[in-house]
This record gives structure tokens, sequence and C-alpha cells, in this order.
């Protein structure tokens, strides 16, 4: 497939490994933000690759990781109400809130709805108008902008019996939040691509000012993420951090205007909270007064009651890449994609699914 | 959840477009990307085109990744 295939060239690859290995001589921490590069890292297996001197940390960039036990139980308690239909993306669907799942309430007889696109969920609003249809608004600034149409376009075409519950998160505040913490020692930061093809590259220009962090912003086809890689190294050599695109088919230093804007007339900047970290403040995104109508916390009482963590559960520290799925107890026992404990090991950008899936941690 | 995956574009009425993905036929938006024309390839996250490629930077980004190779195939050989 075209913009794929090519940028899977194996012998390239074999070549560009040789060349980091060549030139990597201090030790570099590297943290992949996006869950997405954590996947495509497993399984084209590059961890394992990459030469001593690099070390690749999973950051927190999973949307459905991140969304807190409180706001999956908001989501739980919308499905619980008469005539609501929930939509949802599916990875959303399997993931343990504190006392239920929306796949438990499924089968429960809840109107819960796998969708592809928000514009799914809008034909179903169409065609049930007799019931309230309310999407759960999971997602990073990729998302956002979409969740951001879906609603002016139901207030386009009238359609009044569409809500959504906004969890949406923003990345750069949270990568501030993690770095403050001092948790975690990191040399370089492979950015997310996708993100970044919405809110381009200035948004992260404090990490090398203030935080003296290497930045690039990567693909995700393995030649993408190691010429990231190479990138970092060259920054972390020469101790020169800066931000640099190399995902340059994708991301332009100024995002995509149109999706920015979009999303600042629907959404405003609040407060979010993450699974393992808490609350950071302005990385999250609600409805805007004048688009209130169509915010689901605001229309529906719902009443989700004390959250409860999942008992043992490290997903947290994972997510704060304090800690790998290795060192969890119950990883490859307990908790395996059958049987979820915590939402790293439901969705399939979660880190624990992908160390899961490709085997990561076997043969050292 | 932010995957996103090159469409081609094959048809275009007002928002919405035809895309292809690998052989596959299915409609999108293209709200966020009104610039996107017959011919291009659009990146497609859950339904909505989120830009469109530049073929351009394409080329060039494997052409660094050829040279890339080579200066490290002419540095092992010496």
């Amino acid at each position: 497939m075209k913009f794929i295939s090519e940028y899977r060239d194996a012998e390239l690859g074999k070549k560009l490994i040789a060349r980091i290995q060549q030139r990597s001589t201090k030790p570099a921490r590297l943290m992949e933000f996006c869950g997405g590069h954590t996947v495509s890292i497993a399984k084209h297996g590059l961890r394992q690759l990459l030469p001593p001197t690099i070390t690749m940390l999973s950051g927190p960039g999973c949307p459905v990781c991140v969304t807190a036990s409180a706001d999956l139980d908001k989501a739980i308690a919308l499905a619980k109400l008469p005539d609501v239909i929930i939509t949802t993306f599916g990875d959303m669907i399997k993931v343990p809130a504190s006392r239920s799942s929306l796949q438990q309430v499924k089968a429960e007889g809840g109107d819960v709805r796998i969708v592809y696109s928000t514009l799914d969920a809008l034909k179903i609003a169409q065609s049930n108008p007799s019931k309230s249809v309310v999407f759960i608004g999971v997602g990073f600034e990729t998302t956002a902008p979409t969740i951001a149409a879906s609603v002016l376009q139901a207030e386009q075409q009238g359609i009044d019996n569409y809500y959504v519950l906004s969890l949406h998160k923003l990345c750069p505040p949270v990568v501030k939040a993690l770095l403050d913490s001092g948790e975690v020692k990191i040399d370089g930061i492979v950015c997310p691509g996708h993100v970044s093809v919405i809110i381009g590259s200035h948004p992260y220009e404090f990490i090398p000012r203030d935080y003296g962090i290497a930045c690039v912003i990567s693909g995700f086809e393995p030649l993408d993420i190691l010429q990231c890689v190479d990138m970092l190294v060259d920054q972390i050599e020469n101790g020169q951090p800066k931000v640099e695109i190399a995902y340059r088919r994708g991301v332009k230093p100024e995002g995509n205007r149109i999706a920015l804007e979009l999303m600042d007339k629907v959404f405003e900047v609040c407060d979010g909270n993450w699974r393992g970290i808490g609350v950071v403040p302005g990385s999250g995104l609600r409805l805007r007064k004048e688009y209130q109508r169509y915010d689901a916390e605001h229309n529906f009482e719902i009443r989700p009651g004390e959250p409860i963590e999942p008992k043992g559960c490290i997903c947290g520290d994972i997510l704060r890449a304090v800690k790998t799925p290795l060192e969890c107890k119950l990883f490859r026992k307990v908790c395996n994609p059958e049987h979820p404990v915590g939402p790293c090991m439901v969705s399939s950008e979660g880190s624990c699914a992908a160390y899961y899936q490709y085997g990561e941690g076997y043969g050292g | 959840m932010c995957l996103a995956i090159p469409a081609k574009v094959k048809s275009i009425d007002g928002v919405e477009a035809e895309v292809e993905v690998g052989g596959v036929s299915r409609k999108a938006s293209i709200m966020l990307t009104p610039e996107a024309r017959v011919g291009d390839y659009v990146l497609l996250h859950t339904g909505y085109a989120i830009n469109v490629i530049d073929e351009e930077e394409a080329q060039e980004t494997l052409k660094i990744f050829r040279e890339m190779a080579e200066a490290e195939a002419k540095d092992s050989s010496n």
C-alpha cells in the first residue's frame, strides 16, 4: 500500500540500525509518548534491535488507558439510563470501570453500540429520534476535532438527541506534568505523529527550552521510527535539544489550522483527570457553554459513585513510564487480553496488550 | 486510537468524499481538509480526513533514508 510498504523496507531498516549503533555513544532514555508507536516498536521488534545505549520507555499516549476510573464510571452510569443509546469506539467497551464495563452493561440489556466514527453515531441518532444517543468522547488532539465536527454537524442538521461525554485529553500538558514530577529521567521524546498532524510542532517547544530534552515527531512505520531515533541520537550526542519533524509527509509546523479552529469553537480547555497521574491542569476539553445542549454531563443526572481502582494493577505506574508491564505481578497470569484487569491490557495500543501480543520481554 | 491510514480520494461531494483504502472504498468526511482534491492521499482517522499527505515530502523522506543507508555503507567499508 502506498505510503506504508515503502516505509517497511527491511534492508534500509538494517542500515539505519547500523548507523544508529555507530553514532550512539551516550546512554539515551527515549520515551515514545504514543501508544501507536509502542505497538509499532513491539510489532517490528525494534526495541531488541537498537543498541544497548538506547532505552525505549512507553509513555501515557493511549487515550483509553489514561481515562480515569471516575470518568469510566460516568459512561457506565449513562449506559444504565433508560432510552439512552451509548455509542463508542471499540476499545472502550471491555475496559473495566469500578463496578462494571460497557460490555457487561450491554450483556445486561443496555444499548451499547460500537461505532467506527462519530458520523455513525449521528446516523444512529437520526434513526432513533425517541432515544438519546451519547457518544463517549475519548481521545487526544487527533480525535477531538472529529468530535467537534460531529457536534457542529448535529447543530447544522438539527439533530437534537445527540450528546457527547467529553473525556478528551491534551498531550503537551501531561508531558509537562511527567517532567515536573521528576519520577522518570528522559533524554528524548518520540513525539506523537497524528496528534502533531493537528497541533503541529510549536506546542512542544517548551520541552527542549525548559527541560533540555530532545524532541522529534515521528511517523508510525518502522523506518519512520528508526529515522526519529537517529535524529534524537544526533541531538543528544551533540547536546543540542530542539523540536524536529521526521514525519514530514504528515506534519506541518503549524498543524491543521481548520481542525484547531473547529476544536476551539466547540471545546474549551479544562483540567483533565489521568489514570495514574491525577488531575493535570489544562489537559482536558469540555464543551463550551454555547454547545452545552450537546454535553451529556450537563443534560443527564448521573451518580456514578466513588471510583474503585483495579486491585494489584499497576497501569498507573506503566503510564508514567515508572514500570514496564514485565514488572506487574498480574501480567500474562491473571491479566491477559481475554480477562484484562486494567485498561493497558484492553486497548490495542496499551503497553500491556502490545507486550503480550508481540512477546516483548521474552529472550531478553 | 490515534491510528490514521493513508487513503486515496476517489470523488468528492461537498464535505463527503469517497476514498479507497487498500482496494476498499468507503465514505469519509473532508470537513477538516477542505483542500483535499480527487487523486490526493489523505490520512483517514475515524472517518475523517485529518490532512492531505504531502507527496513531495514523502519522496524526500525516502531519499533521506537511502542517503543515510548509503552513508552508513560507506562508513562501514572504511
